[in-house]
Formats: structure tokens, sequence, C-alpha cells
């Protein structure tokens, strides 16, 4: 409860703190942080609550950038049109996805999720219409109206906040709901949540569009903080950072997707950015490398943080206690 | 636990019927057209050497296994090609032989989860179970006839082997079984363990039928109402204790043992 209301009152004060250094660079640096973390936290739902390792997560996270700057670009501009439409066809394309990937397991469903994913990515980079592989440039953000300006970007941060609290909020009491403990029984033993009565795939699947709804969401955000869209949104690559976000902030921790989207864009930021001199000497173009750094530090987590960030600040908490 | 209201189903005649079931597993013949009946009321032991066939016919009959032909009629209905969490609704319950439990929840959330399945959707994301006294109220009612009051806070993985096998039998007695499916409920218990289980399957047997498949002859003995001998996925012999036991001995004696395994 302490580190939420710490949280919430550094995240409310920090751009206002940014505006008075004249640094709104940072500003709208954040509004990715927070962006990312959205859907770092839908993908965790999946991932850690519900133990399907869904490799696919792009597909959500891209179609739903895709139908909001197309619809913007259609003139279409309002955030009330855009946004369901985002969550809408990224929960549509969620359904077809689950309710065949779930059908398998283990490293079947993993290949399969990110085969479908991978699709959306060849055919979003053939229409032609959109920009195809040149990806597809927004005149403006979407309009929220309300008297709120997204262009500016103390105002879309505050938005984005807004968003992903109430993502965090909503994800608490979903895993404290009657599904929740179903979804978390499931990942304990599968077989046994069949064998007391409750059908494990329709519990997987409404699970799996919960997430890849939110995680639509989460695209139509991206698409308007960088005015901008392009297939490699829905890459296998970008599939894989969100899995490293979750791992590396904490598989199943209420805060996991957060950290993890963080500590990950902050530490490819500090790497691309602050050259280290000692460093540069040794390898003179280590900075091109900075993947190079996420691996070791991804590595780290996983040897000696197998519960990621969360659960070491967690563990930490205990231990104080 | 404490009502059995819409469960009513009549006294006498079968609650189960398989009427020539096989399952085969690519070359190996599990189960070969075994036909049996469970009378309302009973306890009815399945007993035969290790890969005679008793854990897949338990499979087949709660609908984990699917069968390759036969028909199987519960409770007056043909539940051959119903799926497992769907026969469990129409009640039928079955224990593993290898605890299957859920180690990361506590005791009191095991068996809450259980009784959720069985009232009420649990397609509802935003009211947290924690406000659901009545959930609780009923997995401590259980908690308490399976010995584990005092364990509620533990974690299943927490627990010791009786107390897990204890658990066991507590979810499937969660769903309100009319039939019990119980795969070697004793597996790997002491004495005074199996002591303990056979007392809450006496329990037990008042308000459910009891399918009770065991290694442990002496509980077979105690509790069985009848005996069916499983022998190389066949059916050898049905009947009453006495009659079985003397069978088992005539066979022991004429053919060597193998059947008391």
């Amino acid at each position: 409860m302490k580190r939420t209301a710490l949280f919430l009152v550094l995240a409310l004060l920090f751009p206002l703190a940014m505006q008075a250094m004249d640094q709104l660079f940072y500003v709208s640096f954040a509004s990715r942080v927070l962006i990312y973390a959205i859907a770092a936290t839908s993908l965790n739902l999946v991932l850690g609550y519900g133990g399907m390792i869904s490799f696919g997560h792009a597909a959500f996270v891209g179609t739903g950038a895709y139908v909001a700057s197309i619809l913007i670009a259609e003139g279409a501009s309002s955030a009330w049109i855009g946004w369901p439409a985002a969550l809408a066809a990224s929960a549509l394309l969620a359904w077809i996805i689950g309710a065949i990937s779930l059908r398998t397991r283990g490293v079947y469903f993993i290949m399969i999720t990110l085969a479908f994913a991978q699709m959306m990515f060849y055919l979003v980079n053939s229409m032609k219409a959109y920009g195809g592989d040149e990806g597809l440039s927004l005149p403006r953000r979407a309009e929220l109206g309300l008297g709120l300006d997204l262009g500016n970007e103390v105002v879309f941060y505050y938005v984005v906040l807004a968003i992903l609290a109430a993502t965090l909020y909503g994800l608490r009491r979903l895993i404290q709901s009657r599904f929740g403990r179903v979804v978390l029984a499931i990942r304990e033993n599968e077989a046994r949540v069949e064998a007391i009565g409750l059908p494990v795939y329709r519990y997987q699947l409404v699970c799996f569009v919960i997430a890849g709804a939110v995680g639509g969401l989460a695209g139509a955000l991206l698409a308007s903080h960088g005015k901008y869209v392009n297939p490699n949104v829905l890459h296998w690559v970008q599939s894989g950072t969100l899995m490293i976000m979750v791992i590396l902030g904490g598989v199943g921790h209420l805060w996991g997707g957060v950290i993890g989207a963080a500590a990950l864009l902050l530490l490819e930021h500090l790497i691309a950015d602050y050259p280290i001199a000692w460093l540069a000497q040794l390898a003179p173009n280590y900075q091109q490398h900075a993947n190079l750094g996420v691996g070791i530090v991804l590595l780290l987590v996983v040897l000696y943080a197998p519960q990621g960030i969360a659960g070491l600040l967690a563990r930490r908490a205990r231990a104080r206690a | 636990m404490r009502r059995r209201e819409s469960r009513g189903f009549s006294p006498e005649g079968p609650v189960l019927e398989l009427r020539k079931v096989s399952k085969r597993f690519g070359g190996v013949v599990a189960t070969d057209d075994v036909s049996l009946d469970v009378s309302a009321g009973e306890v009815h032991a399945l007993i035969g050497p290790n890969g005679a066939g008793k854990t897949t016919l338990i499979g087949q009959i709660s609908g984990s296994v699917p069968s390759d032909s036969g028909t199987i009629v519960f409770a007056g209905a043909d539940v051959t090609r119903k799926k497992q969490h769907e026969r469990v609704g129409a009640g039928l319950a079955r224990s593993y032989q290898i605890t299957s439990i859920f180690r990361r929840f506590t005791v009191l959330d095991n068996l809450a989860l259980a009784v959720q399945a069985r009232s009420g959707s649990s397609f509802s994301f935003w009211r947290p179970v924690a406000r659901e006294a009545a959930l609780f109220d009923e997995a401590r009612a259980i908690a308490d006839e399976i010995g584990l009051s005092r364990k509620l806070d533990f974690p299943g993985a927490t627990l010791a082997h009786g107390e897990q096998r204890a658990l066991e039998v507590g979810l499937a007695l969660a769903t309100l079984p009319k039939l019990l499916l119980l795969d070697e409920p004793m597996a790997g218990m002491g004495p005074e363990e199996s002591q303990r289980m056979i007392e809450l399957i006496g329990r037990v047997r008042l308000r459910a039928t009891v399918l009770l498949v065991e290694h442990d002859m002496d509980a077979v003995f105690r509790l069985a109402d009848r005996i069916t001998v499983l022998l190389n996925g066949r059916v050898l012999a049905t009947g009453a204790p006495e009659t079985i036991r003397a069978d088992m001995q005539v066979r022991r004696a004429y053919l060597g043992d193998g059947l008391a395994a």
C-alpha cells in the first residue's frame, strides 16, 4: 500500500518536475515506459498468472496500433472511436488465435502463438494502402475531447498514467475474483481443475482474450504516442521484448510488467545515450550492441532472481517486516 | 456439505453401468470389454494386480481417458462422450492415485475452489472471492470432515503425505458427488493414516456411492459391499467379499499368487 502510494505520488509529480526543468523529452520517454508497462502487464496476465507461454503478444499490441492508426489516417481521430476499436479488434484476434492455439500445450503453444503473430506481421507488411513496410505516419494523435489535448506531452502522460492505473487495479480485482482463482489454479494443476468440474479451455480462452484486448489498447496508445506505426510493432522481436519485460519485472507479480518495462527501457536508454569511456576504448561501438547488455542483465535476473525485480523487492520487504 | 438435496437418485438400481468398455494404448490393451454395475449406495471395490487396468478404467469413467468402445451410463444418462467437467457437474468425482492438489494454495483455498466450481458461475471478474463467506464456510466444513481443520492456512505443498491424501479426497468430496471414484486413497500411508482414511470413507459412504480402487486388502474387506477383480483389463469376477475371498484363495492355491498384489 505504502509503495503504491509512493509510486503514485512520484508518477504524478514527475511531469511537473520535468516541466520546471524544461525537460519535456523525459515526459515523452516516461509515457512510452507507461505504455509498455500496460502492454507488459497484459502479457503478465497470460504468461505470469495464467501460465500460458504466449510468444505472440505483439500481434495484439500491433493490431491495436494499426486499427487506431488507420482510423486516424482515415479521419476518425476521436479516441472514443479508435481506442475501443483497437480493444475490440485485438480481442477478436485473441479469440481466434486463442481458440486454436489453446488446444495445444508446451512448446507447440509457444510456436503456434509465434506463428500467428508472424502471419499478422507479414499481412501488415503487405498493406500497401497503409504504408506497407514503410509504416504509417499520422497527422496527429487521437483526440480525446473533454478539453484534454493529447498533443500536449504532459496531458498525454497523465492520460496514459490513468489507463495504466486502471489496468493495474483491474488486474488486481481480476486475480482476486472467482475467475482469477480459477486461472491461478489452472497454472497450478490443470488436470485437477478439470476434475473439480471446471472447463479449463474456456477459462484460458477468456483470460487470453482479456490480455489481448488490453494489449490492443496499449498498441493504440503507442501509435498515438509516436504518431507513427510500422510493421515492426508486430514483429516477433516485439513479442520477445514484452516477454523480457515480464521476466525482468516479475512473472505473476502485479507490478512485474511496470517494473520490467521501466527497467528495460531505462537500461536501453542508458546504454545508448550515456557512453562509458573505458568501455568505449575497449569496444568502440559497443553502444550499437545494447542488446548484449540487456541480455547479460536478463541472464543474471533469471539465474539469481527468478521472481524478477518485483520478487526481489517483495523478499526485502518481508525480511524487514 | 451437509446438504444433499438435489442429489436424489433411486436407492436401488445401478448408479453407474459400464457396458463392454475398452481402451487400447497403441498395441497395449488396458481395458478389454469391461462390463460392470455399481449400485447406488454401495462401496464397490476394484482390485487386481498392477497393470490390470484399474486406473485406466477410473480415467474412462471420470472422462479424462476417452474410451475406444463401449458405453458408460451414469445416473441414467449416457455420458460416454461427455467431457470430464460435465461428468463432474452431473455428480461424478474422482481422486487420484498420485496426489493432485493445488500445492501453492492453502488447504482452505483448495477446498473453497472446489466448492466454487459447483456453486454458481466462475465467470465473475470483479468481486473478490474472499467476500463470499458461504464458500469458505462450506470449505471449512469439509476440512473438518477430512481432519484438516487445524491446517486451513497451510499451503498444500507443506502438508504431510497423509494430510495431502486427505485433501485429495476432500477436493472430490467438495464437488458433492453422487459417485466418488477413489483411486488408491491409502497409497503410501502408514497404518494410522490408513485407519483414518477408512473411517473417512465409512462416513462418506453415507451420502455417496463409492468405487474404490485399493491394494490394501484389509481396507477393501472392511469397506466393500461388493468387489470386482480386474486382470489384464478384463473382469475376472464380481461378487460379495466372502465369495471373492474364497475365490482368491482357490486361485492362489491352484494358479499361484498374483491377484492380491
